[in-house]
């Protein structure tokens, strides 16, 4: 029989709405609610609450790495809270065996003025780690982040690679018997993550149980087993990671060719003056399409608005495998003639757009994502899920033999035969 | 691996006891958090240490002057200087810890949003890191006091459980402030008010035997602080010993502040994360 490391039943998480993220009130309207609710009794649950997370049931037995995958709101932090302790569930409940290790954030609680060897003794506390554990792992720790020359300086002056490095050690060796870890990995140089992702299969290997939370795709099917997909705060799929990254992948974006964002979605406040509007892609007659031939050329479309004038600006696109690998990434001002041209974008509105040849994508389906941004000054907006579409394969080269190509790609080459003369 | 415990997470009950074994198992993060506040207080300010020191000695010359010199208010028969520090020392305690404490979970947003751990051992290392100053100031006290060849107190074994019950009252008004201020931002424009009123309603600058004796004595002592600084001072000097019944209401109402503090505490802890 094998045991159980996690046993969540039933878990819910309701929130007062207004109490996230930022829920504090002044007194005054805590008073003034306070006196509504004695003179109205009782109707303070009334419509004015949110259920981040419900009905969320799964087990995970020991030294299993699961994957957890879902959009922005869908309660993926939730979730993690509520593994980590730092939040309560409103109803259900969870049964843990052993420590659980969070990274949620990793060097929370790191302060300023320190060295980096009082904050490891501190932060190590924080996280939940003996004295006698920090001394003796401690020369691993540093090592492991490898700031040893500036372990006695303040961590002030550390750049902020540094810091997450020193940070991440602190957290790798708290050896919990389960980790938590929550986008780690979008920080740090590659190197660095690279060896964050080999520490946490280790963990696995040493037969703990991890809880990775990631946008990326292709860290979830290097590192999980299995992954949970949440949808609006319920488990919409468990499955092995590649299908449920495919399904993640293929689900919840527009399936009308077509993606348009509206002023009341959250989040879009963050990327004024830039104003995302649509993202479609056209077929060979200009109509938005869920579906395009691979041997016709086709295009993608951008639409958005600028408030005021941007200097520098680029707005592009990723493309996407079904499985989330990466493809391509192309930017408007890719030319450097156009770039040049182009150098400050003044406020209107605008279409960016490009033309994928024939021949070029196998069949199958892909995933469109957007970018505007100033290099190395500011991203305005990033989506890198945005719309999925198909690739129908009818006509492309080599369709003459029914058999499925490997790759995203399935370029018509130009070959030559040739006779070799001996 | 060693043997494995086994968390249960559920919505808890509203009334819950004060978790104390909980908060053993952190007394370490209690101690490193403590240390972390004393030794950035000392690293970051040019004067270091010396602060601990600075504050109760002006404090002493400004009340020499005004209510010495000026308003000629008795001091129980000690020098001034020696009355005015001795109730000092207790009340900068009570003040800097309850400030201290009254911001704790606010400042550390991060860590209470992030981590888990026993909401608990925030408040309670803001008070207890006035401990230090605490000490320093004393070892000042013995100097001032020799300096006006005052006579220490046979009283002085009392001292401990006077120190004692203003930690407590600052641990109870900590935890009601700090937890009122997860939820109402206000509580960081209340608190100044709040303590500079306290001073004032406390036997800091004057001693408590100017107060009428018997009913005046009693509505004194619901200010749990009267009673204890007025103790300090007896404890120390031997001048100006507490009535009974004005130290009995002052620590029946410091016993109320911290066990409702406690109780209100864990109620709302466990929405920190999400209100803070």
């Amino acid at each position: 029989m094998t045991t159980l490391a996690i046993r969540a039943l039933n878990l819910g998480k309701r929130y007062r709405l207004g109490e996230s993220p930022s829920g504090y009130r002044t007194l005054r309207e805590g008073l003034a609610s306070g006196v509504q609710r004695l003179l109205r009794r009782a109707s303070i649950d009334r419509g004015d609450t949110l259920w981040a997370m419900r009905g969320v049931s799964f087990e995970v037995e020991v030294g299993k790495l699961l994957g957890i995958i879902g959009r922005n709101g869908a309660g993926k932090s939730t979730l993690l809270k509520i593994l980590a302790r730092v939040t309560e569930p409103t109803e259900g409940e969870a049964e843990i065996r052993g420590r659980v290790g969070s990274l949620l954030e990793v060097g929370t609680g790191f302060h300023p003025e320190l060295t980096g060897r009082e904050n490891i003794y501190l932060n190590g506390a924080i996280l939940g780690m003996k004295r006698t554990e920090i001394e003796r792992k401690f020369d691993e720790i540093v090592a492991f982040s490898e700031v040893e020359p500036f372990i006695d300086t303040p961590i002030k002056r550390y750049s902020s690679g540094m810091n997450l490095r020193l940070a991440f050690s602190v957290a790798a060796h708290l050896e919990p018997e389960i980790l938590v870890v929550d986008e780690v990995l979008a920080v740090g140089d590659a190197e660095f993550q690279r060896k964050c992702l080999g520490k946490m299969s280790s963990v696995a290997q040493e037969g703990r149980t991890v809880v990775f939370v990631s946008h990326d795709m292709s860290a979830i099917l290097r590192l999980t087993d299995e992954a949970i997909v949440l949808e609006r705060g319920r488990i919409a799929r468990r499955a092995p990671s590649a299908e449920a990254v495919e399904y993640y992948m293929a689900s919840g974006m527009a399936e009308a060719g077509q993606r348009t964002w509206s002023e009341a979605d959250p989040g879009l406040s963050a990327s004024r003056p830039f104003r995302p509007l649509a993202l479609r892609v056209l077929d060979g007659s200009e109509r938005a399409a869920t579906r395009v031939m691979g041997s016709e050329p086709f295009s993608v479309e951008f639409e958005y608005e600028l408030e005021q004038d941007i200097q520098g600006l680029r707005v592009g696109v990723y493309l996407f495998t079904g499985r989330g690998e990466p493809v391509f990434t192309s930017f408007d001002t890719d030319n450097p003639v156009a770039y040049a041209e182009l150098a400050v974008r003044r406020a209107g509105r605008y279409r960016s757009r490009c033309r994928i040849p024939g021949d070029l994508l196998n069949e199958g389906r892909f995933v469109l994502g957007v970018n505007a941004s100033v290099f190395r000054v500011k991203s305005y907006f990033t989506e890198e899920h945005a719309l999925s579409f198909a690739v129908d394969g009818t006509g492309a080269p080599g369709s003459q033999w029914a058999e499925p190509r490997r790759g995203p790609l399935r370029p018509a080459l130009a070959w030559e035969i040739a006779e070799a003369v001996a | 691996m060693s043997v494995q415990s086994t968390t249960l997470i559920r919505p808890s009950r509203r009334f819950r006891g004060p978790g104390l074994p909980e908060l053993w198992r952190y007394r370490e993060l209690l101690y490193f958090l403590i240390w972390r506040d004393v030794k950035v207080r000392y690293k970051q300010t040019l004067l270091g240490a010396a602060w601990a020191i600075l504050k109760p000695v002006f404090g002493m010359v400004i009340f020499s002057v005004i209510f010495g010199r000026l308003a000629e208010v008795p001091t129980d028969g000690v020098a001034g200087p020696v009355f005015y520090f001795t109730g000092l020392l207790p009340w900068l305690f009570f003040q800097d810890g309850v400030a201290k404490a009254s911001n704790s979970l606010v400042v550390g947003r991060n860590l209470v949003t992030k981590v888990y751990f026993p909401r608990m051992v925030m408040p309670l290392a803001g008070v207890l890191g006035g401990a230090v100053d605490l000490g320093l100031a004393g070892v000042v006290l013995v100097g001032i006091m020799f300096a006006y060849r005052a006579p220490l107190s046979p009283a002085i074994w009392t001292l401990p459980l006077f120190l004692l019950v203003t930690l407590l009252i600052a641990v109870g008004v900590g935890l009601w402030l700090s937890a009122l201020n997860v939820a109402y931002r206000d509580i960081a424009y209340v608190t100044p008010f709040l303590l500079q009123a306290w001073m004032y309603a406390s036997p800091v600058a004057y001693s408590a035997t100017l107060i009428p004796e018997g009913t005046g004595q009693l509505i004194y002592g619901l200010n749990p602080m009267a009673g204890v600084i007025q103790g300090f001072r007896w404890a120390v000097l031997g001048v100006g010993q507490p009535d009974p019944a004005m130290l009995g209401v002052s620590l029946a109402v410091a016993s109320l502040v911290l066990l409702s503090g406690v109780a209100y505490f864990r109620a709302v802890e466990r929405s920190f994360a999400d209100v803070i």
